[in-house]
């Protein structure tokens, strides 16, 4: 949730990312408030598979792009110096609708796997008062890391910005819609940190893959 | 009228950039894993290799043909 709101944020623009992300947030206390202990009634496969599949078709466009950017311009990009810097960054009036939907899916989801298992929790133990109260403070910690991180990420360069977000939320995708399948993991929420992984050993094959070819390369960046 | 048929174009367009993007070919791919994966889940096959395979394959096939088509 915090990866990839401080990701989309610092990547398109904060103002939209932090509506979508405050929209999750208040939908999810709606959900919460009106079902309550029915919550575990909902069926969160077809949740994750359409967030999962969505996550990862974006996500594989900023992988893409991600690649082929840092293999054309390397990490020596500073903020201010690299051209591209602002091409992801919503310049127009109004909503930056994709940095909206984007951090709005990955805090309703999230924000609903909290309830489920505060929901699972407080029924199991009988106890909702204590799950309630530590499903908040899960919740309030991983906000306070996201603050008091988005000023370090704003300082990496645009385009390795665009590849960690591209990876994370292909990471994420992956994971998420093809168990909204029912596909078991083999390590189950452990698989993440594979799939991540996976996704940086391919980046780093393909980037030095292309480094190879690199006249042609700076114009197809 | 002209207004709500602006909106409409603007918000398919939005979905389309949203999914499609400037490859459709990675979504199909994505969208052909997906129901492979769930046609194999539901025949009680292993199936949670698939998708990886497939998003580090068209990564690459993607990249590849960005890199040389232009």
């Amino acid at each position: 949730m915090v990866t990839i709101v401080v990701g989309v944020g610092a990547t398109r623009g904060w103002r939209s990312t932090i509506i979508g992300a405050v929209s999750g947030f208040g939908v999810l206390a709606v959900i919460v408030v009106v079902l309550g202990a029915a919550l575990s009634q909902i069926p969160i496969g077809p949740l994750r598979l359409v967030v999962g599949f969505l996550l990862l078709v974006f996500g594989l466009q900023w992988f893409r792009k991600g690649i082929t950017r840092v293999a054309a311009r390397g990490l020596a990009g500073m903020p201010g110096e690299d051209p591209h810097e602002t091409a992801e960054q919503w310049t127009g009036p109004g909503i930056d609708w994709t940095a909206w939907l984007l951090a709005f899916k990955g805090v309703l989801l999230e924000g609903l796997e909290v309830a489920f298992i505060v929901v699972s929790f407080g029924a199991g133990a009988n106890n909702y008062g204590v799950a309630i109260i530590g499903g908040a403070s899960a919740i309030v910690i991983f906000l306070g890391i996201g603050f008091s991180i988005h000023r370090s990420v704003r300082r990496i360069p645009r385009s390795f910005l665009q590849l960690i977000v591209g990876t994370l939320l292909t990471t994420f995708g992956t994971f998420w819609s093809a168990e909204g399948l029912g596909v078991e993991w083999p390590a189950s929420d452990g698989t993440i940190v594979a799939l991540l992984l996976l996704n940086v050993a391919a980046a780093v094959t393909y980037i030095t893959l292309l480094r190879r070819r690199a006249p042609r390369l700076r114009e197809a960046a | 009228m002209a207004r709500l048929w602006g909106w409409v174009v603007g918000f398919g367009r939005f979905w389309y950039d949203f999914i499609i993007g400037d490859d459709w070919t990675v979504a199909a791919a994505v969208l052909i894993g997906l129901i492979v994966t769930g046609i194999l889940n539901a025949n009680h096959v292993v199936s949670w290799w698939l998708m990886p395979i497939v998003v580090v394959v068209i990564t690459g096939v993607s990249v590849q043909r960005t890199s040389a088509g232009r």
